[in-house]
């Protein structure tokens, strides 16, 4: 039973990460009908911004857990802003060309990575966190670790701020309706190019919300960590529905958990594999995912 | 066009769009004077949708749209409308997951937004705020249509079949409400109803392969039964 609790909460964590990727890839091509392969590229900005900042900006600060809150908030605005410039400069030309877009953000991501590693090489790079997060919650006889609770609780704030924003604000009704029709949003008058700006920056805030966790989750920082993670958001984003948020959280459940049982239960590596097939079997039942109906005309 | 002295409010020269490898509008020319109704009429395929889409830059073109002197087309959709234009699309294009109050709040765009009018005009519409749009029957999704556009102060109206597809009684409710709209705004309107079209249009304005081929009064248009049927019946003359 105790393992059964861990895996479970393991896999909430890891769901967590994927949900905090898949959101924004969602919005994104749900708003913008952009396949962004560069997505990693900005988990990699939030978590290389946050270690970056913690060894050479908050070094001096005696609290790891203050070094560790400071440097990840300047990682996530590193995140935001470097998603904004994506959107702006190489995105933006290239509206409605979409051979274009995938061929730029997948060669943004390739570059991005061996950039990485050319400046700060290939070895992992580990976060200096509060110890807390490195000791276990004891659950019904299961040693949790602790990171869980923090990736768990993120990913539900996080899921809660967008509800809202996107529900409450004005930017966030334009947000649905252009994920719904795109033209008429514009035929109303809107300046819908200031939209998409804004659900990149939030993408890519939420990406490297991501980073950081990761390099919690993961104890570890690497070049390709954010490439690994985006496949499996790739997927969530599909299974969830192209556009819902909601959709991409409990898809995100649904691929971690699976990964996770599968793992443990059937052989090491095979979960990958069934995550894959339940993909296959979601396309051929439920074509626009669980939360269907969400992505409609699109001009 | 109508003899009558009027001030041109919008003017449509030598308009080209290609949809594909298809040459739908082929050197589109009408003017649209300030005031009243004037219908663009045609039949099906020939490019007023178009015409409207082009006007609204929703799709790309080439020649020259002036509102009021101001030339058009080099100008995105949002700038476009932004300049008083109202549009109220084809197949009403709700957005079927707002409620019905935020499919209104989406169309605001001037300071003061009329809902006075609109609930004047659609009651229901107040009574189903909180209501999906995607659950509206079509004729309450096109009060909703219409309701985005009389929000706002509009100089130009481009309205685009909005009797298509509903009940006689609301086609009547319809009409009604253009005819309002007409004294509030200058409309240019496609529409396949030619009752409608005859209660409500000063001029017409026939497209065919994507070119105008008649414009004129709208009245002494509808009264030659021979032209109409020439013009816009389904087998060619």
């Amino acid at each position: 039973m105790s393992t059964f609790v861990l895996l479970t909460i393991t896999g909430f964590g890891l769901g967590a990460m994927y949900f905090l990727i898949a959101s924004g890839l969602s919005l994104i091509y749900g708003l913008m009908g952009v396949l962004n392969f560069a997505h990693g590229a900005f988990i990699t900005v939030g978590s290389y911004g946050t270690w970056w900042t913690s060894e050479h900006v908050f070094d001096g600060v005696h609290s790891n857990l203050w070094r560790w809150l400071l440097s990840a908030l300047l990682g996530l605005v590193c995140g935001g802003v470097f998603a904004a410039l994506v959107e702006l400069i190489l995105i933006r030309p290239l509206y409605t060309r979409h051979i274009e877009q995938v061929l730029v953000t997948v060669g943004l991501q390739l570059a991005f990575v061996a950039l990485v590693r050319g400046i700060w090489g290939p070895d992992p790079k580990t976060f200096v966190v509060p110890r807390w997060l490195h000791e276990t919650t004891d659950v019904g006889g299961a040693l949790i670790p602790n990171d869980r609770w923090v990736e768990i609780a993120t990913a539900a704030v996080v899921l809660v701020l967008l509800q809202l924003f996107l529900r409450r604000t004005r930017y966030g009704l334009i947000i649905r309706a252009g994920v719904e029709n795109r033209a008429m949003v514009q035929a109303l008058g809107i300046d819908v190019r200031k939209a998409f700006t804004l659900v990149f920056a939030i993408g890519g805030v939420a990406a490297a919300v991501a980073g950081v966790l990761s390099g919690v989750y993961f104890n570890v920082v690497g070049p390709e960590q954010g490439t690994s993670l985006l496949i499996f958001a790739f997927i969530v984003v599909v299974i969830g529905g192209l556009g819902s948020i909601g959709g991409s959280a409990v898809a995100a459940l649904v691929v971690a958990l699976t990964q996770q049982y599968t793992n443990y239960y059937a052989s090491s590596g095979i979960g990958d594999m069934v995550v894959v097939l339940l993909l296959g079997v979601v396309l051929l039942v439920r074509p626009r995912g669980f939360a269907g109906a969400v992505v409609g005309a699109r001009a | 066009m109508s003899a009558v002295a009027t001030r041109t409010l919008l003017a449509v020269r030598d308009l080209h769009v290609y949809l594909g490898q298809s040459h739908v509008l082929q050197g589109v020319t009408f003017d649209v004077p300030e005031g009243g109704v004037v219908a663009l009429l045609g039949r099906n395929g020939v490019g007023k949708t178009t015409t409207l889409r082009a006007i609204l830059g929703l799709v790309d073109r080439r020649g020259s749209i002036r509102l009021e002197g101001s030339e058009l087309t080099g100008m995105s959709t949002h700038r476009i409308v932004r300049r008083s234009v109202g549009y109220v699309p084809e197949d009403r294009d709700v957005f079927t997951g707002l409620t019905v109050a935020e499919n209104l709040r989406l169309a605001e765009r001037d300071d003061a937004p009329r809902y006075d009018l609109v609930y004047e005009l659609f009651p229901e519409l107040r009574e189903r705020g909180t209501q999906r749009a995607g659950t509206l029957s079509g004729g309450q999704q096109q009060m909703v249509a219409i309701a985005r556009a009389l929000l706002n102060d509009n100089r130009l109206l481009l309205v685009d079949e909005p009797t298509k597809g509903l009940a006689p009684a609301l086609v009547a409710e319809v009409a009604r409400v253009l005819e309002r709209l007409a004294e509030l705004t200058t409309v240019l309107l496609v529409e396949q109803n030619l009752g409608v079209v005859r209660r409500i249009a000063q001029e017409v304005i026939v497209l065919d392969q994507g070119r105008v081929v008649h414009a004129g009064d709208a009245k002494e248009f509808l009264d030659e039964p021979d032209l109409v049927k020439r013009m816009l019946s389904v087998g060619r003359a």
